[in-house]
């Protein structure tokens, strides 16, 4: 297992008019690792998500991914480099069949994109491949319908393996249980903790839910007003006091 | 395996399958079934048509880009055939290096627009089009030691294509096999083998993320696809196939013009044929085109006869009047996007889905 980060950020900043979103947030990430990215509503996750996936661009600070700055790099370049991400917000192909959409992300790691004079369908073994995700997040049997028709939980899976298929070195997962029915959260969770067991791996989670913090993460950081003001172990930092101020405290009591 | 050959993508509706195959047939006899000057004219811009419109439908239906400029690239094909031959460089030589140059310089013109201007939001990036289509249209009309200005370019084809070439002394089945007939066959040949490779193109993993960035360009993205690249190559493939359908145009007219190949009304058939065929089909375009054609050649004169059979009633015989064909032109629109939201095509495979 290489000792050195497979990812890290210096002093990552960006600034949005006057605003500051992500505030120097300086943190390695190791293979092996699943770190869970915590802090109240607003406070930076999904964008400093965005700045490390690169759909957004810091205003200064760098990202490192293998030890290389890519923080100037367009957001395909850094996916081609084993960064893969899960939206919170459903980002899909609507109109297009649950299995295209896999499959597309299977075709993007394959690197054919390019390729126009043989058929899709000619590539059987993507089509298995994608459909190997598929059953991994069991969605086997809505393979043929639009990802538009599947509900939100459906949705939520389909994001997921749509991760699984870019088969990347380091997995964001953006809170992805969020609207899923009770019955459905298992699935994804044991399918978190199975990447994890690989070993070699490298996970990102923002979540909400303690509980999940508590089972599945190696590491804690915590996010707020853009800063990261707290890192260690989950036992540890959720009962720190900085916690309990800044997260704990501020989450609505409806939420 | 039929299928395979042709790509794997079926019309998805017995309907539509069977209004391919008719269509296929019709076209592939035309100047047999059709005997005529007219009627193998309006079959030959039925196969050009099909051509332009599918091209578009590349852009339009399967990536989700609007241009305004595929007229341009249409005419640049034309000029491209008809600059050496009106200059005396008669010979297949020209013909194939004006076609294949002027493909050759609309995919390097639409790489450049799409380079340079990809990047800008959707509505501004066809607003660029259409200023480069006006710019184009200017230079066409004004410069004219090459183009022929407004008056157009007019000439002749190598003699194997020209009407006054006969292959055989005698008819076959009482049509002349002429030049004129050659020429039509030459056309038919020719985009059925472009149509045969687009409907391969948009089948292709190539063209599975073109699909990909019409549904959500920012995922497409976050899959590791440089879009840019792909959108730039699709504008150039669908620019190189319109600049071909705009060399067979010059082969037909045996002339070519501002008027002809490039004014704005012939980017609005095209952009009917698509809507009207159904977007992101490839097959719908190629039915809207074979629609909005003999809507133009036949509507006149089937109003005229349907004028002079209602006679002596009232308001009828106005209201059918020849002079009233755009009339019902656009109720024939109306009803089509009406009763078949998504197209031809589009609309019935929705129906056979569901």
């Amino acid at each position: 297992m290489p000792s050195g980060p497979v990812l890290e950020t210096r002093d990552l900043t960006i600034r949005f008019g006057g605003q500051v979103a992500v505030d120097a947030v300086t943190c390695a990430f190791h293979p092996g690792t699943l770190t869970a990215i915590v802090g109240p509503n607003g406070a930076g996750k999904t964008t400093y998500f965005n700045l490390i996936s690169g759909q957004l661009r810091a205003s200064a600070g760098e990202v490192l991914l293998h030890g290389q700055r890519v923080t100037r790099l367009a957001a395909p370049l850094r996916t081609r480099r084993g960064l893969g991400r899960a939206f919170q917000l459903t980002n899909l192909f609507p109109d297009l069949s649950v299995l295209e959409n896999v499959r597309l992300a299977v075709q993007a790691r394959a690197g054919i994109g390019l390729h126009f004079l043989g058929l899709a369908s000619d590539h059987a073994e993507l089509i298995d491949r994608a459909q190997a995700c598929l059953a991994r997040v069991r969605l086997s049997d809505r393979a043929g319908v639009p990802a538009a028709a599947l509900s939100h939980g459906d949705q939520r899976k389909l994001e997921v393996a749509i991760l699984l298929a870019l088969e990347p070195q380091i997995f964001m997962f953006d809170e992805p249980t969020a609207g899923m029915s009770v019955d459905e959260v298992p699935v994804i969770l044991d399918l978190i903790e199975a990447i994890k067991q690989e070993g070699d791996k490298t996970i990102l989670l923002v979540e909400h839910k303690m509980d999940v913090v508590r089972r599945l993460a190696d590491r804690v950081i915590v996010l707020h007003q853009g800063a990261l003001v707290a890192d260690g172990d989950p036992a540890e930092v959720v009962a720190s006091p900085i916690v309990q101020e800044a997260y704990l405290g501020v989450r609505p009591a409806n939420a | 395996m039929r299928w395979r050959i042709v790509s794997g993508d079926r019309p998805g509706h017995p309907v539509a399958t069977a209004l391919l195959l008719v269509l296929l047939v019709a076209l592939a006899f035309a100047p047999f079934l059709f005997p005529g000057t007219r009627s193998v004219a309006a079959a030959a811009r039925i196969c050009i048509f099909i051509v332009l419109a599918a091209s578009y439908d590349i852009l339009l239906g399967y990536t989700g880009i609007v241009s305004f400029a595929h007229t341009m690239f249409f005419a640049i094909g034309a000029y491209g055939v008809a600059i050496p031959l009106a200059n005396g460089w008669i010979g297949w030589d020209a013909v194939l290096a004006g076609g294949l140059g002027g493909a050759a310089l609309a995919a390097g013109i639409a790489a450049a627009i799409g380079l340079l201007s990809l990047r800008v939001r959707k509505i501004f990036f066809s607003m660029i089009t259409l200023a480069v289509a006006s710019l184009a249209q200017l230079l066409a009309t004004q410069w004219r030691d090459i183009t022929g200005g407004e008056d157009g370019l007019t000439f002749s084809l190598p003699r194997i294509l020209s009407p006054a070439f006969r292959l055989l002394s005698d008819p076959v089945l009482g049509v002349r096999i002429d030049g004129r007939l050659i020429t039509y066959y030459l056309i038919f040949a020719v985009s059925l083998a472009l149509f045969w490779l687009m409907l391969r193109i948009v089948n292709s993993p190539f063209g599975r993320v073109l699909q990909a960035i019409r549904e959500n360009e920012f995922r497409a993205e976050a899959l590791g696809y440089r879009t840019i690249v792909y959108r730039t190559l699709a504008s150039a493939l669908s620019a190189g196939m319109a600049a071909i359908a705009g060399a067979l145009m010059a082969l037909l007219l045996r002339y070519n013009g501002p008027e002809a190949t490039m004014s704005f009304a012939i980017m609005v058939d095209v952009l009917l044929m698509v809507v009207i065929g159904g977007m992101g089909t490839l097959y719908g375009p190629a039915l809207g085109a074979a629609v909005i054609v003999l809507a133009q050649y036949y509507l006149q004169p089937g109003l005229q006869a349907l004028s002079d059979a209602a006679g002596a009633l009232p308001l009828l015989p106005a209201l059918f009047h020849p002079d009233r064909w755009l009339l019902w032109l656009g109720v024939l629109f109306i009803l089509i996007v009406y009763f078949l939201p998504a197209g031809i095509v589009g609309s019935l495979r929705r129906r056979s889905r569901a």
